[in-house]
C-alpha cells in the first residue's frame, strides 16, 4: 500500500496567502477584496506587493461581493476574502444574483470553514457552506487538503473563467501533496489503490482518511483512498470506476451530511451504480466551542470515525 | 446615589475576569470587552431595571442585546456578577461542553442571553423587534443594544437605523462603543465613516456623546440622560468614546489587543494593574 508522511504542518488559508501572492505577480487581472480580515485570510503579501490593486471593504460582505461582481466588467478577476461563514450565507443572494446568474468571474475565497475554527464557536463555524454553494447554478466548489494544494488551486482558478468558490481552513494540518503537483479542476485524485472499500473525502478530511486506510491495512482490510478536491463539477467517473471494483464507499467531510459531499455522491451512484454508502459528516447540527481535535473527535470527523464507517459499510456489501 | 466606589471594584474585578478568561483558553476578545466594562457595570448594576431570575421574554423589565458578540467576556463576567449564573461557571469559556460559547448563544440556554451574536451586524434589528413587541405588549419597559463602531460599517445596521426613526422606536438606546478600532486598524485606516452623529441625525435619531466612556459616573450620567430622552418619538443613539483594551496599559489605543490571548507574563502585569477586589472566580 502507498504510504503519505509529512515533514511540516501547515494552514490551508497560508496556502491560499501564498497562491494569491504568486497570482499578484504573474497575472495583472488579479485584484483582492478584504472585508477587515487581512491578517486570518493571509493576504499581506499580496497587499504590499500590490496596494493598487487590493480594496479594503470594510466590514460589509455584501457590499464586497456586489464591488468584485462590477470589477470584473472591466476585464479583472477579483479573489474575495473573509470567513466562510460570510463568504456564503451572509451574502447569498448578492452571490447568486450580481455573481452566479450574471455570470461574473469572481473567485470568493473563503477561510476558517468547518468546526476547526475552533474556539470562536457556532456562530463562525459554518458547516452548510458546501450545500449553499452547489446549489447556485454555474458555480464551481474547491476544497483542498493541505498547504500545496491549497495554492495550487488558487493559481488554477485565476485561469478558469467563472464563478468558484474556494474554501479553505485555520488549523495547521499535514503537508503531503507534492509542491509540484497541478491542480486540475473537477479531477479527483487516487491516493491509494484499493480493493475492500472505497473513501472518498474531502479538504481536511483527507489525511484523516489516509490515517484511516493505514489503519484498516493493518487489519488486513484495503481502502481505496480518493482525494475529492472538487465537489463540483464532481468526478462522477472516478467514482463509479472505484466502487466497481470495491463495492462500498465512506463519503468524508467537515460538513453537514446535508448539503455535503457524501449527497453529491450519493446521487451520482444511485443514478450509476447503486453501492452502501456511510457518510462521515456531521449530523444536522450546529457545532460549539472547543478545540479543533476536541470537536473533529466529539462530532466524528477524524481516522477513528473513517474506520468506523468503513467496518459498518462492509457488513451491508 | 449609587456607590462609586462599589461599582469601580466591580469594574476592576470584571477587567481581572476578563484577562483570566481569554488567556486560559489563548483565545476570545480582550481589547472590546475592557473598553466597555463601565458601560457593562453601569447598565446592569445601576441604569437597567431588571426582574429576578431570568425570563427569555423579559416582560416589565428593560432588555439588553449585545450586537459586537464577540466582547462576549465583559458580556458574562458582569452577567455572572449580576446572579445570572455561578461565577465559576466563568471557569468554562470558550471550553468544550460549555455554555460559555466564543460568542454569546441561546442554544446552550445560558441565563441572560436572549439572542445569538458573533456574526456583525445583527442585532440592533433584533433589539427593534423587542422594542415592538413592548409596544404591542404595553410594557413601558426599555430596549438597550451595543454595537461596535466597525460593525456600523455593516449594511443592515443602517436599514435598522431608518427604520427605528421611521416606525418611531423610541422606547430603544442603541450605543456604539466609539473606540475607533477594529480588526485591521483604526476605523479611520479601513473605512473611515465620518461623523457619526450626523449620520444618526440625519436619520432621524436623537444621540448622545458620552466623551468619558471609561469613566463610570459619566456613563452613568450619560446613560440616565439618554434614558430621559426615550419616549418622545425618537429612537436614541448614545456615542459612548472608550478606549479599547482600558486598563491594561499595554493593550490600550491600539487594534492589537482586539481578538488576542495574553501569555502567563502579560496576563501578570494585567493583573498587577487590576488588584483583585471582589475575589476571582
Ligand atoms: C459579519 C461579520 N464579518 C466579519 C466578522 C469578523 N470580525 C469580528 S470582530 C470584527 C471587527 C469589529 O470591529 P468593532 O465593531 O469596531 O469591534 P472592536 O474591534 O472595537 O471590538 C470583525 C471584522 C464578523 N464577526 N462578522
Ligand atoms: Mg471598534
Amino acid at each position: 500500500m502507498k504510504t503519505y508522511t509529512y515533514t511540516e504542518k501547515k494552514d490551508t488559508r497560508s496556502g491560499f496567502g501564498a497562491g494569491l501572492a504568486e497570482l499578484g505577480r504573474t497575472n495583472p487581472n488579479v485584484v483582492a477584496l478584504c472585508a477587515d480580515l487581512i491578517g486570518s485570510l493571509k493576504m499581506n503579501e499580496f497587499i504590499d506587493e500590490n496596494p493598487e490593486r487590493f480594496y479594503q471593504i470594510g466590514i460589509a460582505e455584501a457590499n464586497m461581493m456586489g464591488i468584485a461582481a462590477g470589477l470584473t466588467i472591466g476585464g479583472k478577476i477579483p479573489f474575495t476574502g473573509t470567513f466562510a461563514n460570510f463568504s456564503t450565507g451572509r451574502v447569498y443572494d448578492q452571490i447568486r444574483q450580481s455573481i452566479a446568474y450574471s455570470g461574473k468571474n469572481v473567485k470568493i475565497c473563503a477561510s476558517h470553514a468547518g468546526l476547526t475554527l475552533g474556539e470562536d464557536g457556532a456562530t463562525h463555524q459554518i458547516l452548510e457552506d458546501i450545500g449553499l454553494m452547489k446549489m447556485l447554478p454555474g458555480m464551481v466548489v474547491i476544497n483542498p487538503c493541505d498547504y500545496n494544494q491549497t495554492k495550487a488551486a488558487t493559481i488554477a482558478i485565476a485561469d478558469y473563467d467563472g464563478p468558484v468558490y474556494l474554501r479553505f481552513g485555520r488549523p495547521s494540518v499535514p503537508i503531503f501533496t507534492p509542491a509540484d503537483q497541478k491542480f486540475e479542476i473537477g479531477k479527483a485524485i487516487q491516493l491509494t489503490e484499493g480493493t475492500d472499500v472505497t473513501i472518498v473525502a474531502t479538504g481536511h478530511l483527507v489525511w484523516e482518511a489516509l490515517e484511516a486506510s493505514k489503519a484498516l491495512h493493518e487489519a488486513g482490510i484495503s481502502a481505496e483512498v480518493i482525494n475529492i478536491h472538487t465537489i463540483k463539477p464532481l468526478d462522477d467517473k472516478a467514482i463509479i470506476e472505484s466502487v466497481s471494483k470495491t463495492g462500498c464507499i465512506v463519503t468524508a467531510e467537515e460538513h453537514n451530511h446535508l448539503g455535503g459531499l457524501g449527497e453529491s455522491v450519493a446521487r451520482v451512484l444511485a443514478q450509476h451504480k447503486p453501492t452502501p454508502q456511510e457518510f462521515v459528516a456531521t449530523n444536522d447540527t450546529f457545532g460549539e466551542s472547543g478545540t479543533p481535535a476536541q470537536l473533529m473527535d466529539k462530532y466524528g470527523l477524524n481516522s477513528d470515525a473513517i474506520q468506523n464507517a468503513v467496518k459498518k459499510v462492509l457488513k451491508r456489501k | 446615589m449609587p456607590n462609586i466606589k462599589e461599582l469601580e471594584d466591580l469594574t476592576t474585578q470584571v477587567r481581572r475576569d476578563i484577562l483570566r478568561m481569554v488567556h486560559k483558553v489563548n483565545s476570545g476578545h480582550p481589547g472590546g470587552s475592557l473598553g466597555c466594562a463601565e458601560f457593562f457595570v453601569s447598565i446592569y448594576k445601576e441604569i437597567m431595571e431588571r426582574n429576578e431570575g431570568f425570563d427569555m421574554d423579559g416582560i416589565g423589565e428593560d432588555l439588553f442585546f449585545l450586537s459586537n458578540g464577540h466582547i462576549s467576556p465583559i458580556y458574562y463576567s458582569v452577567l455572572a456578577r449580576s446572579g445570572y449564573f455561578p461565577v465559576e461557571e466563568l471557569n468554562t469559556f470558550r471550553l468544550i461542553n460549555s455554555r460559555l460559547q466564543g460568542h454569546p448563544t441561546t442554544h446552550e440556554g445560558l441565563p441572560g442571553i436572549r439572542i445569538a451574536s458573533g456574526s456583525l451586524g445583527q442585532g440592533m434589528s433584533v433589539a427593534l423587534g423587542a422594542a415592538q413587541a413592548k409596544k404591542l405588549n404595553n410594557d413601558d419597559h426599555l430596549v438597550y443594544s451595543l454595537h461596535g463602531d466597525g460593525e456600523l460599517q455593516e449594511g443592515q445596521n443602517w436599514e435598522a437605523i431608518m427604520y427605528a426613526s421611521a416606525k418611531k422606536v423610541d422606547n430603544l438606546i442603541s450605543t456604539i462603543d466609539l473606540n475607533q478600532q477594529q480588526i485591521d486598524g483604526s476605523t479611520d485606516d479601513v473605512l473611515p465613516m465620518g461623523s457619526l452623529r450626523a449620520k444618526f441625525e440625519a436619520f432621524g435619531w436623537t444621540v448622545l456623546d458620552i466623551e468619558k466612556g471609561n469613566d463610570i459616573e459619566a456613563v452613568l450620567k450619560g446613560m440616565k440622560e439618554a434614558k430621559s430622552l426615550t419616549g418622545k418619538g425618537k429612537p436614541v443613539c448614545v456615542l459612548l468614546h472608550t478606549v479599547m483594551g482600558n486598563g491594561v496599559d499595554f493593550m490600550m489605543h491600539t487594534h492589537a489587543w482586539h481578538g488576542k490571548a495574553p501569555n502567563d507574563e502579560q496576563l501578570a502585569i494585567g493583573l498587577e494593574q487590576n488588584v483583585e477586589t471582589l475575589g476571582d472566580y
